[in-house]
């Protein structure tokens, strides 16, 4: 039986519980199917005693096969190595679930996202306003995730409520959608009383595409294209999520040259950004020359990944069952010299920043996210290690990553000055990690296979660059998806810049949203 | 400071030269719209951008074609912050029903004469997410389009010669 500590540490706080089923069709996924009643009880006391936030929460129409909606709660265990996935079935009937939410925070934009979607009410839940459609344009009860949901139907229409912060001097700032940089669109407003921020209310979704639902439908093997596309700085690491989900149902084991090709791009596509955000952050102190120079050495990784894949964002290089190019000798030794020049670089750049004290007094203790409130949020990826959580899939889940050594980026202050060092500290280890994979490339190996198709579920994950890149999958035995649920480390973090600017004056937001840098597109799907 | 001017004289000139080439994109375009512009508009252009639901990566080329080495900002083109600034208007990403409005008001808020491009492969015909129930349509559904820019995303380099090349 799978994972009988873990069932035994529920019943230990719940006598009298029972699982309706165990599942351990993965060595890293332990399933339980529970009661309804027993739903909120039983991920209340997992969240506790792992201690995880809530990783995913969404639901499932199989209301054609079994009559009724499912919801799925995931949790991570990172002491055994493993994910529990929690799920419990839903009545057609006037479908609702006991909120987890007021015990178990990082599950409240979950319930959101579920009710908008499913029209599944968290019942208790004291925020139900939805997330990505927009009350200005798409009338309540549309809910596109339903199986038989077609296209919006028309209805009255109404406006977002914002939450208001009131009394003497206090006034409203509103930015976006659309804002004054090259970047996608957001909705932030600002309350203020004199100079520091005293609320911020960020309002997105402006990007939704129903991914989703596109998704539904697509053959899996079509369908690695469209997870490219859901956050484009991103492309490879939904990439890889989406393929190891789907390798895990169709029981491909992946060539290792490929596991360590993609390992290499993985890490290629964590530092382009990395440097990115690093030359973004001297941009928004107005310190120009690091930040052109940071993207010269951003420039030269896109050439690099052209060079190796002829895309310069790593799109149409992953595949299902391995990757679709390879990296030959040349290729290796134009790679580890381009590298040790980007090595280079940077550690000048690193050299720049750290000797300018007036950058150093902008970034030092601003946008300061707290541990205690990381962890409530369910703060995810980069930010959380900025905050003291020590949380890396890399880490935890190594894989090829063991054999290399792989170091885990943690600092404790958790300002933009903590996240700079986490994003510095992981470039280097990133360049070291690359060319310790490059050392195991031998040519012409294997680096795909076809693999036969099979149903199941089953949930991918990746330490994408901003943090855990997440994707359950459901494929039927015609090879078609019936639903592909996407987590972005950015849905989780955007609640995290809320609170980090708080207190801090307005200028001071770029900084800390760039310290941040998460994606439009990956949180509005 | 030091460190500054080392790396500044080490790194050099790295902007590289670029010359604009005709493209069968370009050469199809409505003449008439053409020679307006290049009269109006000469070779400076003040652009604002706006995402309509694009993944970030024609963000990412757009904001690379501006860096050191591509330096869009040599050929008189520069990005703004204000549509009010503005002369043209460069939409990436089909359009999400959630960006419609904010779309046609950027477009209402910029002075006359202005036009439209568009870029990336989406903002063309809504690429992989024609089909979805929350995208409007493509850019040129719902505002006149006068260039594209083709790609997914497209480089810096298409970026600056698809635009020298309309504006020569």
């Amino acid at each position: 039986m799978p994972g009988p500590e873990i069932i035994a540490g529920i019943k230990n706080k719940l006598p009298g519980f029972n699982p309706l089923a165990l599942s351990g069709d993965y060595p890293d996924e332990i399933g339980i199917k529970v009661n309804n009643s027993d739903f909120k009880d039983v991920c209340f006391v997992l969240h506790k005693m792992l201690p995880s936030p809530v990783m995913m929460l969404f639901a499932c129409d199989d209301r054609s096969n079994t009559g009724k909606f499912s919801i799925y709660c995931v949790f991570v265990n990172f002491r055994n190595h493993e994910w529990i996935v929690v799920n419990t079935d839903i009545s057609q009937e006037n479908p609702h679930f006991d909120s987890l939410a007021k015990n178990v925070y990082s599950a409240s934009l979950f319930e959101r996202e579920i009710w908008e979607m499913f029209g599944i009410e968290p019942e208790g839940n004291p925020d139900l306003r939805r997330l990505r459609l927009h009350d200005e344009v798409c009338p309540q009860g549309n809910y596109p995730l339903r199986k038989d949901f077609k296209k919006i139907q028309a209805g009255s229409l109404s406006d977002f409520r914002f939450n208001r912060v009131e009394g003497d001097g206090v006034f409203e700032v509103p930015v976006g959608p659309v804002h004054a940089g090259i970047i996608g669109p957001g909705h932030f407003r600002f309350s203020v009383a004199g100079e520091p921020i005293i609320n911020l209310e960020i309002r997105l979704g402006f990007t939704h595409r129903g991914v989703e639902k596109l998704f539904e439908n697509k053959p899996c093997f079509e369908a690695i294209r469209l997870a490219e596309c859901v956050s484009g700085d991103s492309s490879f690491a939904h990439s890889l999520a989406f393929a190891q989900g789907a390798e895990k149902i169709l029981k491909a084991s992946v060539p290792e040259q490929a596991l360590y090709l993609r390992a290499i791009f993985l890490e290629l596509e964590r530092m382009y950004n990395h440097v990115n955000d690093v030359g973004g952050i001297a941009t928004d102190v107005g310190f120009s020359f690091p930040a052109a120079y940071a993207s010269i050495i951003k420039e030269a990784i896109l050439r690099l990944n052209d060079k190796l894949t002829g895309s310069r964002y790593l799109k149409r290089v992953n595949a299902l069952g391995g990757v679709l190019t390879d990296i030959d000798q040349a290729n290796k030794q134009m790679l580890l010299s381009a590298l040790e020049k980007i090595r280079h670089d940077f550690s000048e750049l690193v050299k720049i920043l750290y000797s300018s004290v007036s950058f150093m007094d902008r970034v030092d203790t601003a946008g300061v996210l707290l541990k205690k409130t990381a962890e409530n949020l369910g703060i995810v990826g980069l930010a959380a290690r900025a905050s003291g959580i020590p949380t890396d899939l890399r880490k935890y889940f190594p894989g090829v990553y063991k054999q290399a050594g792989f170091k885990m980026a943690l600092q404790e202050s958790g300002d933009v000055l903590a996240r700079l060092r986490i994003r510095i500290f992981e470039f280097e280890e990133s360049c070291r990690l690359i060319e310790e994979f490059a050392k195991k490339l031998i040519d012409g190996r294997e680096i795909r296979i076809n693999p036969e198709l099979k149903e199941g579920s089953a949930l991918g994950y990746v330490e994408g660059w901003r943090g855990p890149v997440l994707y359950w999958l459901k494929i039927d035995s015609a090879g078609l998806i019936q639903r592909c649920k996407v987590v972005d480390a950015s849905f989780l973090n955007w609640q995290g810049l809320s609170y980090a600017v708080l207190g801090n004056i307005i200028p001071d937001f770029p900084l800390c949203n760039k310290s941040f840098d998460l994606s439009y597109s990956g949180n509005d799907l | 400071m030091i460190r500054i001017l080392k790396n500044r004289i080490l790194k050099g000139v790295v902007t590289r030269h670029i010359e604009p080439e005709l493209s069968q994109e370009i050469e199809s375009m409505g003449s008439e719209l053409r020679s307006l512009i290049q009269k109006k508009f000469g070779r400076s252009l003040y652009i604002r951008e706006v995402d309509t639901g694009s993944c970030s990566a024609c963000e990412s080329e757009i904001i690379a074609a501006n860096n050191p080495i591509y330096d869009l900002q040599r050929f008189g083109i520069n990005f703004v912050a204000s549509p009010r600034h503005a002369d043209a208007l460069l939409v990436t990403g089909p359009v999400s029903k959630n960006m419609l409005i904010a779309l046609k008001k950027t477009y209402e808020a910029m002075p006359e004469p202005k036009f439209v491009i568009t870029a990336g492969d989406c903002a063309l015909n809504s690429g992989l997410f024609k089909d979805s129930y929350y995208v409007e349509g493509d850019v040129k559904d719902i505002l006149p389009v006068a260039l594209h820019i083709p790609g997914c995303p497209p480089t810096p380099e298409v970026i600056i010669k698809t635009l020298l090349t309309f504006l020569e």
